[in-house]
């Protein structure tokens, strides 16, 4: 069995299914797309080449940019709710009374799928009878906002169910991460008399930075794409007020039939995330991790 | 050695096997497009009634493909159904890959253009019988000339309104434009909604200011600004416009409309929370036959004519609306022809039966006569025979380019972010652009 695990033919041939369903599911569509990028096609007749017109278009196009300051709108929303996330977990790891009820209330919305989560918010910012204007109102204000129907306000009501959608998941990681952290270098700490803020800070979090930048990472890439609940709650409106990047690219192939537009779009959408994930390693490296 | 090649061989029939079971699902749904099974000649449908959620319409077609296998026993109609998004989305795919059904279902003009020129629909005009349609509807399914898709139903859009909170209030339908404006004042005035509108989906606010348009300029003048003989900056549409933003700053519509789907916007009519909404008959199930709906409710609904604006051009008779789905047989049918005859079964059956069965308008004459409908319908339908004109759905008539900015353009104007004028120069410059 050693000789055939060493044998770089058979090697070559176990890692081949895989490698082939990568390349047909992942890299080829990723290739096409770009290629459909190049045409002028509505997604049922014909192709016609028209050469890299589609994406001297999307640079030049308004609304592409203005949905893809929204993108990073999210993005820096989503990752600074990772600080939020961050101290319930310390919370929750910290042995308090119905920590254990606690993480999985707040795992719940993870369970949800999108649409229902969509639809829930949706009912909650009904701007007559929905749940947030009613409590507004029994505290005494008096022009009660419109939510999503204001262009000013409709992108920033989408980010509270969005931050709260995920909170769940965070949150299990990072309490996962501080589980990690072990008890000896904890008690030894205290022996020394450290505080409990000191143990967080100058142990608990050194330690699990590894798992932070992590986040940072997931919360950075899966912002920038980020679709349903934008896609289901406003679809991009008020008049592109929450548009961004993955809900003008849908809107652009399938709704308005500019199909070879839509892939330059998503090939776009493709290159921005290469280049935040890069821009984000970079800045979260250091030179080595923590160790006690 | 033997136990080398023998791992070898089995991992060669282990990544076989995964390429074999990718090749047979293909296979399977490749045999499926064959167009025999025995000896029957197999037509494919594609409809977009689920059993589930459209009960009514499915059990029609249902009924009307058996009645139809029973005349002619050497076909087969196999269908497929989905709902409606779904529907959408996958005729799109199908059409791309070259697999659409022989008979399927498409809605008018501006949907349907892509298809036409991409050569994906048969011309119907060997089958057509003009003279059974409603006067205009098979205009939306014609290019150049040529019927590409046969229209199921036709909906008109009239404003229904409910009679109880308008009695508490000493108010009634109003006929001119006047009148309406003094309704949505008393109402407003004393704190009830007038108007329910889901304008996230901003072709429901379109029909208002299509409206607007047809009263104060005629029918002729936003039609004529689309096919480009004449202009989106023509007075009587900038006119329409600004009554638009007088009834917003009046407060006619309810609150937070532009971030609320017609879905929820017609919560508000049915809860009683609004007096008005106008939207087109296929609502009309909802006011009489539904059995969900309380019939106290329906007993309040009534519905007006979209009043008449002093001055204008447009008569109380011409309506906004147009004819919803439509049947097209593939051009790459392998049977084209039974596809044909069935198409044409299937439309003049669905005529005798579907405003009965279903509450649908059919696009063909209905004979009103033997007393099977509700009151509502029959006065529908008696208005439809009066119509002098109808006007078809902006959103519809344009291009999907053209149309976005229409339809942005009107959740704009609703929301106050665009003027008047604004509003029909950016339309006038989209539909410019596109000539």
């Amino acid at each position: 069995m050693k000789n055939v695990m060493s044998n770089k033919f058979v090697i070559a041939l176990y890692t081949l299914p895989a490698l082939l369903l990568i390349l047909l599911l992942i890299y080829v569509p990723i290739t096409l797309s770009g290629y459909y990028g190049l045409m002028d096609w509505d997604g049922i007749g014909e192709m016609k080449f028209i050469g890299l017109e589609n994406y001297v278009t999307l640079i030049q196009d308004k609304m592409f940019w203005t949905s893809t300051w929204h993108s990073f709108l999210l993005a820096i929303f989503s990752t600074a709710s990772l600080l939020l996330y961050l101290a319930i977990s310390l919370v929750l790891a910290s042995k308090i009374k119905g920590s254990d009820l606690l993480r999985k209330i707040y795992l719940i919305p993870m369970l949800l799928s999108s649409v229902a989560i969509a639809q829930l918010w949706m009912k909650i910012f009904d701007p007559t009878n929905g749940m947030a204007n009613k409590l507004l109102e029994m505290f005494g204000v008096e022009n009660t906002p419109i939510w999503l129907a204001d262009p000013a306000i409709a992108l920033y009501a989408i980010f509270i169910p969005v931050i709260w959608q995920y909170a769940g998941f965070y949150i299990l990681i990072y309490y996962a991460a501080l589980k990690n952290v072990p008890d000896e270098v904890i008690e030894a700490a205290k022996i020394d008399g450290a505080s409990p803020l000191q143990i967080a800070f100058k142990i608990k979090l050194p330690l699990i930075s590894g798992v932070f930048k992590v986040t940072i990472m997931l919360a950075v890439v899966g912002s920038l794409k980020y679709f349903d609940l934008i896609y289901v709650m406003t679809g991009g409106g008020p008049n592109g007020a929450s548009e961004v990047m993955a809900s003008y690219m849908y809107k652009e192939a399938f709704k308005l039939n500019n199909f070879g537009y839509g892939s330059a779009i998503g090939f776009g959408l493709l290159v921005i995330c290469l280049v935040m994930t890069w821009i984000t390693s970079k800045l979260t490296k250091s030179k080595d991790d923590v160790q006690y | 050695m033997k136990k080398k090649a023998f791992s070898t061989v089995m991992s060669m029939a282990l990544a076989g096997s995964l390429v074999l079971a990718g090749c047979s699902s293909s296979d399977t749904s490749g045999d499926s497009g064959e167009s025999s099974s025995g000896d029957k000649t197999v037509v494919k449908m594609m409809h977009l009634w689920p059993e589930g959620s459209s009960n009514a319409q499915y059990t029609i077609v249902d009924d009307i493909i058996n009645a139809y296998e029973k005349e002619n026993p050497d076909v087969d109609i196999q269908t497929e159904i989905l709902g409606n998004e779904q529907y959408k989305e996958k005729i799109k795919v199908l059409s791309a890959s070259n697999e659409l059904p022989d008979v399927g279902i498409t809605w008018a003009a501006g949907y349907m253009k892509p298809f036409v020129e991409g050569n994906m629909f048969a011309s119907l005009d060997d089958i057509v019988q003009e003279d059974k349609f409603v006067a205009g509807t098979l205009d939306a399914f014609s290019v150049e000339e040529s019927t590409y898709a046969l229209p199921l139903e036709l909906n008109i859009t009239p404003v229904y309104y409910n009679k109880e909170i308008f009695e508490k209030y000493n108010l009634e339908a109003p006929e001119t434009y006047d009148e309406f404006l003094n309704v949505v004042k008393t109402l407003s005035d004393n704190g009830v909604t007038p108007i329910t509108l889901g304008n996230k989906d901003r072709w429901t606010g379109s029909m208002w200011y299509m409206y607007l348009a047809d009263r104060i300029g005629g029918p002729e003048v936003l039609n004529k600004a689309i096919n480009r003989t004449g202009s989106f900056e023509d007075p009587a549409l900038v006119q329409a416009a600004e009554e638009i933003e007088k009834l917003v700053d009046m407060g006619a519509f309810v609150k937070g409309f532009n971030g609320l789907s017609n879905d929820e916007a017609k919560g508000y009519f049915m809860n009683e929370q609004a007096a008005m909404y106008l939207m087109a008959t296929w609502e009309l199930p909802n006011y009489t036959t539904t059995p969900d709906v309380a019939q106290e409710f329906k007993d309040k609904v009534g519905y007006f004519k979209f009043p008449t604006y002093e001055g204008g051009k447009g008569d109380i008779d011409s309506y906004v609306g147009g004819p919803g789905v439509a049947l097209f047989v593939s051009e790459q049918s392998k049977v084209q022809d039974e596809a044909k005859d069935f198409v044409s079964y299937l439309v003049e059956e669905w005529g005798k039966r579907s405003v009965v069965d279903a509450g649908v308008i059919p696009a063909t004459v209905v004979d009103t006569s033997n007393g099977e409908l509700d009151q509502m319908y029959v006065d529908i339908l008696n208005d439809l025979g009066k119509a002098t004109n109808l006007t078809l759905y902006a959103d519809v008539q344009m291009s999907a380019g053209v149309a976005d900015v229409h339809l942005n353009q009107i959740q704009s104007l609703f929301g106050g972010q665009s003027t008047p004028k604004e509003f029909a120069k950016t339309q006038e410059e989209a539909l410019a652009a596109e000539e």
